[in-house]
């Protein structure tokens, strides 16, 4: 599904260079569920929008789904990005004014599908994630844990392969995380390649495998029943030199 | 993404603040409506003139001594080699057909006295056609009498106000006044008349041109005035007038104006007027464009992060750009809506205040008005909507 290889990108800040990602590579598998752990600044975020294609390495190759979409223009991403690859973000990032049908829809706009189609597909996307009933609500009148459901529902309803979480349960409380998570675990086992970011362990132990990041490079891989010892790597690296 | 789906995005995004929207908007609705208002007052003024000249008389043909090269220009200064005579106007008179009637004029001035009244007032000396040629009426009496035109009569028509003032109580007809030094008698009294091409014709004195003449000691007519047949015959009458002319003086020496030369003239220099005025609002809509300008960057600004939300999602650049540039030229045709519907009601007040004054905008600035909002709104609206597509996605998430 992924293949990344010798990725890197730098960041100028201040005049200094930051080096987000050093000679990244990695292959993850269709289907896949992996978590990407590592302290701030390791160059997780950057990675996760490499793999979204919102961010360009400058070095290094990115195939997704058999292309190679390190040479793409813009205008070919935001195509990739619409069909291939669905976000979730911590903050859920719904526009306020819409409704959370409105919300699912968005992404449908942009690809030209009729009114009535869109309609159909958002309800179903929102039946899914148990919210059809609130379908006609604006964010503000949802709570936390069902904005991030609704976000949810518009990362999928294109029906990508890929789906990238961005601490997608750091702003909820352990309950409605938890139903968000068990959702995210059902589109995985339904064949969708699911990658969390998260420094939260008892995230990461739900994934098959689990990476930590530090410094830009990748400085462990493991399978998250073992997540003790990803834990230990991470505690090193934030306590390290 | 259809064009309903991109209206219908930014009009929910226009409405997330109405303030600021209505604010810009209002500014575009000002302009449109000063273009409409102000061409309405040119065009209005314009069509004034134009019935003041029909007022006059629109077949009116006016043959002035001495060339002219242009119309408008006061002829008669670098010599005058051959006088207007009678005979010039009698010739003209039945040698050419599309003429109707024509009426020769002498123009002074003259004291007027009754009693110890006494009055400065204008002196034409003119025919009994004058009355349907300069379109005037009789309030009381009669109009000079159909007299040759070579022959004098002591006899005098008095215009309103003169004859109010000459006789505050008794009846003027058939009283004897002094003409200059010149005892003459009132046979009729006009009807008001106001201004008409400049000269008061409420205060005048109107005497059969002979006896004009001979008080004014001129040899030669001011003018011929004549009517012509039909508004079609204007260019025959004028090759005829010259022909005949030319033929009596040996040389081409007057200038002939057709009321249509006139009227175009004028027609010409209020529309200029028109259009300055037109132009001088339309600065008021570029204003109003850097407003949206202002209002479409706060906007931009402050969607940072739902721009960047719309590129993940896939949006292109293209899509981005569009969904930006809808909200500016939505907020400036409904401003040039609202503007045209202001304009209409003040220039609906205007003719309310100022009848006389047949104020409407001509059409061409209605349009140009509404189509130069619209445009404003697109041209004003690209920057900040480029600016939209140009936001990095990853920057533009990175806010909560």
């Amino acid at each position: 599904m992924i293949r990344l290889a010798g990725i890197s990108r730098t960041y100028e800040v201040g005049g200094e260079p930051v080096h987000a990602l050093v000679d990244v590579s990695e292959e993850i598998q269709a289907g896949e569920h992996l978590a990407i752990m590592g302290p701030s600044g390791s160059g997780k975020s950057t990675l996760l929008h490499v793999l979204g294609c919102l961010d360009r390495p400058d070095r290094g190759t990115y195939q997704l789904d058999g292309r190679d979409v390190s040479r793409l223009d813009e205008a070919e991403l935001s195509l990739v990005r619409r069909h291939t690859i669905g976000f979730v973000f911590q903050f859920f990032h719904l526009v306020p004014r819409l409704s959370a049908q409105e919300n699912v829809e968005l992404p449908m706009i942009f690809a030209g599908t009729k009114p009535a189609e869109r309609r159909e597909r958002a309800l179903a996307r929102l039946r899914a994630v148990g919210l059809e009933p609130r379908a006609k609500h604006r964010p503000d009148q949802l709570s936390g844990g069902e904005r991030q459901r609704v976000a949810l529902a518009r990362a999928t309803v294109l029906e990508p392969k890929l789906i990238l979480a961005d601490e997608p349960t750091g702003n909820l409380d352990t309950a409605s995380g938890r139903h968000v998570l068990e959702l995210l675990e059902q589109m995985n086992a339904a064949g969708l390649t699911l990658i969390v970011v998260t420094h939260d362990p008892a995230v990461a132990r739900r994934a098959k495998r689990v990476l930590v990041l530090k410094d830009g490079s990748v400085v462990y891989r493991g399978p998250g029943s073992r997540i003790q010892e990803a834990v230990e790597i991470l505690a090193a690296a934030e306590n390290g030199p | 993404m259809s064009l309903v789906d991109l209206v219908a995005f930014a009009l929910r995004a226009l409405r997330g603040h109405r303030l600021r929207t209505a604010l810009s908007l209002l500014g575009v609705a000002i302009g449109v409506a000063a273009v409409v208002t102000l061409t309405a007052l040119g065009e209005g003024a314009r069509r004034y003139v134009r019935g003041q000249f029909a007022a006059v008389g629109s077949n009116m043909v006016i043959v002035l001594p001495g060339k002219s090269e242009t119309t408008g220009a006061m002829p008669g200064f670098g010599g005058v080699p051959h006088d207007l005579t009678l005979d010039d106007a009698l010739a003209v008179a039945r040698g050419v057909r599309e003429v109707d009637k024509l009426a020769p004029m002498v123009v002074g001035t003259e004291t007027v006295a009754f009693g110890e009244r006494r009055r400065q007032v204008a002196l034409f000396g003119s025919s009994h056609e004058a009355l349907e040629v300069r379109r005037l009426a009789m309030a009381q009496g009669r109009f000079l009498p159909a007299i040759p035109w070579d022959r004098g009569a002591p006899v005098v028509v008095l215009g309103s106000q003169l004859a109010r003032e000459l006789f505050p109580a008794a009846d003027p007809v058939g009283q004897v006044v002094r003409v200059g030094d010149w005892r003459m008698r009132v046979i009729g009294v006009l009807e008001p008349r106001g201004q008409q091409l400049g000269i008061d014709m409420d205060d005048v004195v109107i005497v059969p041109v002979a006896t004009a003449m001979k008080m004014l000691n001129r040899s030669g007519l001011f003018r011929l005035v004549m009517q012509v047949r039909s508004y079609a015959d204007l260019g025959r009458t004028r090759e005829g007038v010259l022909r005949i002319l030319t033929e009596r003086h040996g040389e081409e020496d007057v200038t002939v104006i057709t009321q249509d030369a006139v009227v175009t003239a004028f027609d010409s220099i209020l529309g200029a007027l028109t259009m300055a005025l037109g132009g001088i609002a339309a600065v008021s809509l570029a204003v109003a464009g850097v407003g949206i300008m202002n209002v479409m960057l706060v906007s931009v600004s402050e969607r940072t992060r739902e721009v960047g939300l719309l590129k993940a999602l896939g949006a292109g650049r293209g899509q981005i750009l569009a969904a930006f540039l809808a909200e500016a030229v939505l907020i400036s045709s409904a401003g040039g809506v609202l503007g045209l519907g202001l304009g209409w009601a003040a220039v609906l007040g205007l003719v309310a205040v100022y009848p006389a004054l047949p104020a409407s905008p001509p059409a061409w600035a209605v349009a140009a008005a509404f189509a130069l909002a619209v445009a404003v709104g697109a041209v004003f609206g690209v920057l900040p909507a480029r600016r939209a597509t140009r936001l990095d996605p990853v920057t533009a998430l990175a806010g909560r």
